[in-house]
């Protein structure tokens, strides 16, 4: 996806407008600098232009952390092209560092020849020593081998706004919108929609909002005047299918799936959540959507949030909570309490980077066994998880059709990478999405709390309320053919066996594993889960074109497995399991299928990158 | 509390489950469920509206003993799970029971946050000042110096007193009993159950084999009378075997003291009056130092305040009013485009 240019069009201006295929664009800068709005409102722009993209933030754990400090740099990354996008792309072809600390901390990923943007109004002593330069990087051989271009943002921002008189303070800030406007220059958006954000977003400072629009035609004002067409590019519309499309992120679809299971099982979500990094944001969304039968609950603890679901699931609702890492690891306990009593319940793993508080703000894979395995007892547990951010809200639904079809706890895993990432989504048809059935015990005769399905062995779910139901349940053993208490050893072994037979049981309704790109036979499979399979679809899709005998497919659903997974994996000579971790899907299918898979990990905190992944597929190729 | 509908009229045995009931003989917890039992009935709810959540310990296994639905759930979480369900379905008539260990040591932070929310359960703590089902290490109720299994030179934890902590957290209802005295209990467990957001009753409860004899200085039938002090709203603030002994304000210190009505001029009429609105007075009388003062039993306080459920049913029926769900335009909702 790098910047060859091919044969240009002539704009109106007259000058030489080159076409590519696709381009990525990191915006970096203070955290105050506004670089989450400038990315998020470049975005906007990109999808109305019929670009396939797909885009990441990476903000600072602090909230405001010092200006012009490396901690305190704020990015934005999106890949867009005129074909389809998998991942928000690896090294930038463009660079906009709004200070010195942006310089530093994203130089360094700067493809070589990419076009960087420098606000050179920001490049002061001061935080040139802020950001531990000795001298101004600028006036080194540091920017040798890209097209640099120095521009004083901060004076032609003040410049662009002086007429509307508002404080110099609060001009400054618009740097973000010259910025973009330059950016919309150099791509060739439309100035509109962005317009009309500003003015919706600032209608109560009417003044705020006409600096910025000034601005932001400012930033565009200068591109045409300054002489620099040689960097102006077009990438033409992707080829996408047809239909209405939304940009969705990953914490957006999975609330956008909990509402969605709430209407079509016509059973109302008590949504019980603690604030935390990176979950919080399905909390928000879904403390706005109470006309959709979602009440949220904002407890105590993260205990408090999963208890408060599991209480609402017993008497009749659907109980779902989402947390990360070290929240999950509270939850525990109350986990075991609805495997032990056999109640439906959703808990969404976001996960980030650990252990203990580790990187509340990246990304990690690192949470599959603990999802697995990591309870006290033979606790088994259903655990899916979603592969991008629109494949969410899908993995929602599913998450809560087993759930209630087989009164068991769900785990959906996602990630921070997931969750903060966004791509275009084509809305679906409310028709077409599958049905959830829920049926609740009602009659009497021949009722026991734990009288089984024969085929998938969930147990009624009877809730109070319900006249001639009565009973009592509890964590506390219980007895297979009464429900009531029973210490008896064989029905303690009976039931373990029965709750993990039931389990294991729902491959029945689990979709076959298929596979992504590629033969289902082979030398290679790359087999990923979860937020890597961007990365891993187009590190295969560039392998194949380079002639590789290569396939990918992705898990997900990863307790239990689907039926035919150990069977394909069989015929390839070669599995190889990408993850960021140490290895635990790598171990998961070895222990299942006695496979050589081979595991191929990173832990940084990031997404790989496809090109290592595809110079991994390379090597195992050679070897 | 607003489901009470007209139904059939149920009796205690309908409430008594098929369960054997495993409590040690002589366990002052077999008087609470024989007093709740027969309460029950008079509730006026319909038998199938009524749930009892509990957590880990002895009182905990109350559930099983109460033919209601029931759920018997994990160390301390009781409250959270019972919100729950109160918030799933609010015609639900829902009671929690806890334990000293249960709900102040391990569920402390769900029991603080119950009371504060005011939501719309009833909570019986059984206050034995000991650890029973883990065999008898000292709890969070326990007397400062106590000696147990766990603390043979002494427990080095000072005490928290149930009523007062609740009082602290800006519960609504705030009562005390001895699990002997099935007057009062009948009392207390009425009031609560009309009381429309959290109810909290501490009962003192006897641990035969740990604790026995803990509350015998007060709940003791030979004691009782001398040095229980039954608060009732409107009422003198008098007790004593010979009813001659009240409670009154010392201005100086703004603290209570004992005063003996004939002794020193002193008539009814300088006798506090309780004001079960007052929280002030509730938690001055929660925290009187036995056996200096009398023990305070019965509704200490009660003031009406929205209730948690009250307030998010009324958030929900505000977002239906304004809002037709239609997840098509929902789910298509932001800036579209189409191709």
């Amino acid at each position: 996806m790098a910047q060859q240019a091919q044969p240009g069009t002539v704009d109106s201006s007259g000058s030489k407008v080159k076409t590519l295929r696709g381009a990525v664009v990191r915006f970096a800068g203070d955290s105050g600098d506004g670089m989450q709005v400038t990315g998020t409102q470049f975005t906007a722009a990109t999808a109305l232009a019929g670009n396939d993209l797909a885009t990441f933030p990476d903000y600072p754990a602090e909230i405001r952390a010092p200006a012009g400090t490396t901690y305190g740099v704020s990015g934005f990354q999106i890949n867009f092209a005129a074909t389809d996008v998998f991942t928000p792309g690896d090294s930038p072809d463009v660079l906009v560092a709004m200070n010195p600390a942006a310089l530093k901390t994203n130089g360094k990923d700067l493809k070589r020849g990419g076009l960087l943007i420098v606000n050179t109004g920001a490049f002061t002593p001061q935080n040139l020593k802020k950001a531990g330069y000795e001298t101004n990087p600028l006036e080194t051989d540091a920017v040798d081998g890209y097209n640099l271009l120095a521009i004083d943002i901060t004076k032609n921002t003040l410049s662009a706004v002086k007429e509307t008189g508002i404080s110099s303070k609060e001009a400054n800030r618009c740097k973000n919108f010259w910025t973009l406007g330059l950016m919309f220059w150099i791509y060739g958006r439309e100035l509109e929609s962005t317009i009309k954000w500003i003015e919706s977003k600032f209608a109560k400072e009417p003044m705020v909002a006409q600096a910025n629009v000034l601005a932001l035609k400012g930033g565009w004002a200068y591109g045409e005047a300054a002489e620099i067409s040689h960097y102006r590019y077009e990438v033409p519309a992707a080829p996408v299918a047809k239909g209405t499309y939304r940009n969705i992120g990953g914490n957006q679809a999975t609330a956008l799936g909990i509402a969605a299971a709430a209407q079509l099982s016509g059973v109302p979500v008590v949504f019980g959540a603690y604030p935390i990094t990176p979950a919080s944001d399905i909390l928000h969304d879904l403390s706005r959507l109470k006309a959709y039968g979602v009440t949220t609950v904002q407890m105590e603890d993260e205990i408090a949030a999963v208890c408060v679901s599991i209480g609402a699931s017993y008497a009749g609702k659907l109980g779902i909570t989402a947390s990360s890492g070290p929240g999950i690891a509270l939850k525990t306990e109350a986990m075991g309490l609805a495997i032990a009593t056999e109640l439906p319940l959703v808990i969404i793993n976001v996960q980030r980077g650990g252990p203990s508080t580790g990187l509340p703000t990246k990304t990690e894979q690192a949470d599959l066994l603990q999802a697995v395995y990591g309870r006290n007892g033979e606790a088994p547990l259903a655990v899916f998880a979603a592969a991008s951010p629109g494949d969410c809200f899908y993995m929602t639904l599913e998450a809560v059709r087993f759930a209630v079809k087989y009164m068991t706890p769900v785990m959906l895993l996602t990630d921070g990478y997931l969750a903060n990432g966004a791509e275009p989504w084509r809305v679906p048809n409310v028709a077409d999405l599958p049905e959830i059935d829920v049926t609740f015990r009602t009659d009497p005769a021949g009722f026991h709390p734990f009288l089984r399905d024969p085929a998938t062995l969930s147990r009624p779910w009877a809730v109070p309320g319900t006249p001639g139901l009565l009973h009592r349940i509890g964590g506390i053993e219980r007895d297979y053919n009464s429900g009531n208490i029973s210490y008896d050893p064989d029905n303690h072994e009976k039931m373990s066996k029965t709750r993990a037979a039931k389990i294991a049981g729902m491959t029945r309704d689990i979709p076959d594993q298929k596979m992504e790109l590629g033969n289902d036979s082979g030398k290679l499979l790359v087999l990923g889960w979860g937020s890597t399979y961007g990365a891993i679809r187009e590190a295969v899709a560039r392998s194949r074109e380079r002639g590789l005998d290569v396939s990918h497919a992705h898990v997900r659903y990863l307790n239990p497995f689907p039926k035919n997974l150990g069977e394909l994996l069989t015929r390839f000579e070669r599995v190889l399991v990408p993850e960021m971790n140490l290895g635990q899907l790598v171990k998961l299918l070895r222990t299942e299928y006695l496979v050589p898979a081979e595991s191929f990990t990173k832990i940084k905190g990031l997404p790989f990158k496809i090109d290592e992944i595809e110079e991994k597929i390379r090597q195992v190729m050679e070897s | 509390m607003s489901n009470i509908v007209e139904t059939t009229k149920l009796t205690k045995k309908d409430f008594e489950s098929d369960q054997d009931v495993r409590w040690c003989p002589g366990c002052g917890d077999y008087s609470i469920l024989a007093n709740v039992q027969k309460v029950m009935p008079e509730l006026g709810v319909p038998h199938e509206n009524v749930v009892w959540v509990s957590g880990i310990g002895c009182s905990s296994r109350f559930p099983y003993y109460m033919n209601t639905y029931g759920f018997h759930t994990i160390h301390g979480r009781a409250p959270a799970i019972a919100m729950g369900v109160k918030i799933a379905n609010p015609e639900l008539s829902v009671w929690v029971v806890t334990g000293d260990g249960d709900g102040l040591s391990i569920g402390g932070n769900h029991l603080m946050h119950a009371l504060r929310r005011n939501i719309d359960i009833k909570i019986l703590m059984f206050n034995n000042r000991i650890y029973g089902l883990t065999k008898g290490q000292y709890s969070p109720t326990s007397e400062f110096g106590k000696q147990t299994k766990s603390a043979p030179t002494g427990a080095p934890d000072y005490p928290v007193d149930p009523a007062s902590f609740a009082i602290g957290c800006s519960a609504t209802f705030v009562a005390r009993a001895v699990d002997t005295d099935a007057k009062l209990l009948n009392d207390i467990l009425l009031r609560a159950a009309k009381h429309a957001g959290t109810a909290f009753m501490e009962i003192y409860q006897n641990c035969v084999v740990f604790n026995d004899g803990a509350f015998d200085g007060f709940a003791d039938k030979t004691q009782k009378d001398e040095h229980q002090l039954r608060a009732i709203h409107g009422q003198p603030l008098i007790f004593g075997a010979q009813k001659n002994k009240g409670l009154r304000i010392d201005s100086r210190t703004l603290g209570l003291e004992v005063a003996t009505i004939g002794e020193g001029g002193v008539t009814e009429k300088d006798i506090l009056v309780h004001d079960e609105t007052n929280s002030t007075l509730a938690y001055m009388l929660a925290r009187m130092p036995f056996p200096q003062f009398p023990v305070a039993v019965g509704v200490l306080y009660a003031k009406e305040r929205p209730s948690y459920d009250e307030t998010v049913l009324e958030q929900v029926a505000a977002a239906k009013a304004k809002t037709k769900p239609d997840l098509q335009k929902l789910l298509a909702s932001g800036n579209t485009w189409t191709v």
